[in-house]
């Protein structure tokens, strides 16, 4: 292995990379402070960056960092906010961004196929001629690609009714650590074997990089109904949830903020959210047009059995479009209270979601931080936002703090460490809270049939000191959080 | 391989089920004890394969001779209608499971074609039913799964909540391995809504331009002849389509044909249209690509690359191959 700071080891590694990239390989201070972070509050710096064009690229470059042993890691649009991107052990970081063609959509088989670089959202744009989308939805939607989706097993609102995107992938191409070139899953019903495609997809980057993906369309819906609920109580509002759901109905989107994220979002999006009110929900029901309607009055009914104050049903897609433009920009809109904010991802059962949200705002009280809560109520998947300012001293630290109470609180109430962000660099060594020591041996056992060198996008999601081996922790940076 | 069902055993209801939840910390204690008794009984060196109800037992080959048999638990041990989860031991029964469920107006469309088939041997085999095209492959109705591993030992894949990306997808790996990783004691399945109101039509018009016209259908049959439709949903919705249907030349019947077995061949949706005309015994699922006969088909080879790195996993996870030997997957 390369020790840190190896100016030789670099150097040779970079030219043998500008032998196949010429000047796609990069080592200038300015592109590796660019890629050095991710959406988490991590960073760390890479050794080379390159941006392939082609899965060919790719496998050689995986080749070249096996001749010269140094790890790698594919990096999409850098949205993620576990850290799975943060380049740990002085990697080559793969971006993916030049890959971003649509390479063919095949309405008859209901498939796209599509490079890692592709855009979430432009992938919807671009099938909306033909009647159909990609289903997940994440609120990074309009910057995250695809290749992230598929490293992160990505969720999003819609996700409550259609699954994560494990549920939206039919087959992968994929470079292994090897460099060999294979393809998982299949356009087929039934593909023989193991379901490799199942276990690629969420592996954050561990087994390989996928350079192609066959995505599978879902045909829009030929009705929409879009409702706005507000509650003078976050109890009501959450039990309103699991009265919905209990009802019989799934509705495509079940969302829920609170009172600080209601003033921050309306100022920013101006969409009439009720400033004042505890709580609201943002209900989203599709389909033909007899069930949505028929859901409309059982959500009506249900919140009116929880007090609810007012029912506003968007009247068009242009109502529909700015309600939704609150929610998915409430993140960004948190600079309104503080510069920094750190994001959070558990899951609770929803009859769990009031207990947990008042033991989510005490911890941030604890820790003298602000707590803004705009989340996937439907599927109990919280998002709590920790709002700060970097500039305090020790912030950090509570920030941190912080997080692993919140996650804490989530396990014991019987949820889970990660909806949809992965558990990354943020998450690895809360494992343990959720799974045995024998549970994550079992984990690492298979990571490592695909990685038996530790080359791929190391010290990810599994905690050091699971195995007897530990090749890396001589390379975990200075200051870098693992 | 030979017919479907290789007749044989009860299926096993008999494995102490703790029945409705009695609360909390009893109960947990009581799943517990039924888990650790199944790993203690798969034990940790001789050949073991796990029996459910026989409906598939040739599935991927039979057990090699000498192989030991163990029942995994059954019971519905955990439901709770507003989380949409239910938990279960995996010997239970379908037809227990979805007895269990109906009462509370519930479903986990599994849809295997005898219900006496056990929740793991479903999953195990990784056999979606009809109606897939609406409700997905059986795998994404698993969120969190219990098995026994090689060596005798408990691991806990994927977690008990509808949305989670907790570490490595071990459940998925699962679902389709025939027992060959592991054997599956519990798992946490999603459960769905019983759909207001159910109609099946048949009719001889094209089942590729039906699919085009119609908005998430459950089902699509053709025999290359005859077209069978499922619609589900609201019952307006239902009439409407239905009506959009009779206009296409379909008309109400009871129900699907008979599910030719045990054959089944993965085509993609759309090379299934090479079908027509081609001789009778075989149901294709429009949509899928799946065509069921009633001759067993051989399998697709998989790439010399995929086939590696199964074997490796298989030898990783199995080193004795002691997890039903004699059984494959590919």
């Amino acid at each position: 292995m390369a020790p840190e700071d190896d100016s030789a080891a670099d150097a040779a590694l970079l030219a043998d990379l500008r032998g196949v990239l010429g000047d796609r390989a990069r080592d200038n201070d300015f592109e590796r402070g660019l890629y050095s972070r991710d959406g988490s509050i991590e960073g760390s710096s890479p050794a080379i960056v390159c941006l392939p064009t082609s899965a060919g690229e790719v496998a050689q470059i995986v080749r070249i960092c096996r001749q010269h042993r140094r790890p790698f890691l594919a990096r999409g649009s850098g949205t993620g906010l576990a850290g799975g991107a943060v380049p740990v052990g002085r990697p080559v970081v793969v971006a993916t961004s030049k890959m971003d063609s649509i390479v063919e959509i095949d309405t008859a088989n209901r498939i796209a196929w599509v490079e890692p670089g592709v855009l979430n959202l432009d992938l919807s744009r671009a099938l909306a001629p033909q009647g159909f989308h990609f289903a997940p939805d994440p609120s990074s939607q309009q910057v995250c690609s695809i290749g992230g989706n598929i490293a992160n097993n990505s969720g999003g609102p819609h996700c409550l009714a259609y699954g994560v995107t494990t549920a939206h992938i039919a087959a992968l191409e994929v470079v292994l650590p090897s460099g060999e070139t294979t393809v998982f899953g299949g356009l087929d019903a039934e593909p023989p074997g193991f379901d490799l495609r199942g276990l690629f997809v969420g592996s954050e980057g561990t087994m390989g990089i996928a350079t192609k993906a066959a995505v599978r369309l879902t045909p829009n819906a030929p009705a929409v109904r879009t409702l706005l609920l507000d509650f003078d109580d976050v109890s009501e509002g959450s039990a309103a949830v699991s009265a919905i759901i209990a009802a019989g109905l799934v509705p495509s989107a079940l969302e829920m903020m609170d009172r600080r994220a209601i003033e921050i979002v309306e100022a920013f999006a101006h969409a009439g959210y009720p400033t004042g009110a505890a709580a609201v929900l943002l209900v989203e029901l599709d389909g033909l047009p007899g069930g949505v309607d028929a859901g409309v009055g059982i959500v009506r009914e249900v919140a009116q059995r929880h007090h609810v104050g007012h029912v506003r049903v968007a009247a068009d897609d242009a109502e529909r479009a700015l309600l939704w433009k609150g929610r998915k920009n409430a993140f960004g809109a948190v600079a309104r209270i503080k510069p920094d904010y750190y994001l959070h991802d558990t899951v609770v059962p929803r009859s769990r979601l009031t207990e947990v949200l008042s033991k989510v705002y005490r911890i941030a009280d604890a820790y003298g931080l602000i707590a803004v809560n705009v989340f996937h109520a439907g599927d109990g998947n919280l998002h709590p936002i920790l709002a700060f300012d970097r500039r305090e001293p020790g912030v950090d630290e509570r920030v941190k703090a912080a997080g692993r109470d919140i996650v804490a609180a989530s396990v014991e109430a019987g949820g889970v460490l990660s909806g949809e962000h992965g558990i990354g660099l943020e998450k690895r060594d809360y494992m343990g809270m959720l799974f045995s020591a024998h549970d994550m041996y079992t984990q690492d056992v298979v990571r490592e049939t695909f990685d038996p060198d530790g080359l791929a996008n190391p010290l990810k999601i599994i905690p050091t000191g699971s195995r007897c081996s530990d090749s890396f922790h001589q390379h975990v940076p200075e200051g870098a959080w693992v | 391989m030979s017919a479907q069902s290789s007749g044989g055993s009860a299926p096993p209801s008999g494995g102490a089920s703790t029945g409705s939840p009695d609360g909390g910390a009893s109960l947990a204690a009581n799943i517990a004890a039924e888990v650790t008794a199944f790993a203690h009984e798969v034990g940790s060196s001789d050949p073991v394969t796990v029996v459910g109800a026989r409906t598939h037992w040739d599935v991927g080959g039979t057990p090699l001779a000498g192989t030991r048999e163990v029942r995994a638990p059954a019971g519905v041990w955990e439901h709770e209608p507003s989380e949409m989860t239910v938990r279960c031991g995996a010997g239970t029964t379908v037809a227990e499971l979805s007895a269990h469920l109906a009462r509370t107006g519930q479903i986990v469309p599994l849809d295997p074609a005898d219900d006496a088939a056990t929740v793991g041997g479903v999953l195990a085999c990784g056999f979606s039913g009809h109606r897939r095209l609406r409700y997905g492959h059986v795998r994404d109705l698993v969120l969190q799964t219990r098995h026994v591993d090689a060596s005798g030992k408990v691991v806990t894949a994927g977690g008990p909540t509808v949305k989670n990306v907790s570490g490595y997808d071990l459940a998925r790996l699962l679902v389709g391995s025939l027992g060959t990783l592991g054997l599956l004691a519990e798992v946490i399945l999603r459960t769905l809504p019983v759909p207001a109101a159910t109609q099946w039509l048949a009719g001889v018009g094209d089942p590729f331009a039906a699919f085009g016209l119609l908005y998430r259908p459950s089902s699509i049959l053709w025999d290359g002849m005859r077209t069978w439709i499922l619609l589900e949903g609201d019952p307006t919705d239902v009439a409407a389509e239905a009506a959009k249907l009779e206009s296409a030349g379909f008309g109400p019947c009871d129900g699907p044909p008979t599910i030719p077995e045990p054959g089944r061949e993965s085509r993609t949706s759309s090379g299934l249209r090479e079908l027509a005309g081609t001789p009778g015994g075989w149901i294709a699922e429009v949509g899928i690509g799946l065509v069921h006969r009633d001759e067993p088909v051989q399998a697709a080879p998989v790439s010399s690359t995929n086939a590696a790195l199964m074997a490796q996993l298989k030898q990783r996870l199995d080193p004795q191959n002691r997890l039903n030997p004699g059984r494959r997957t590919w």
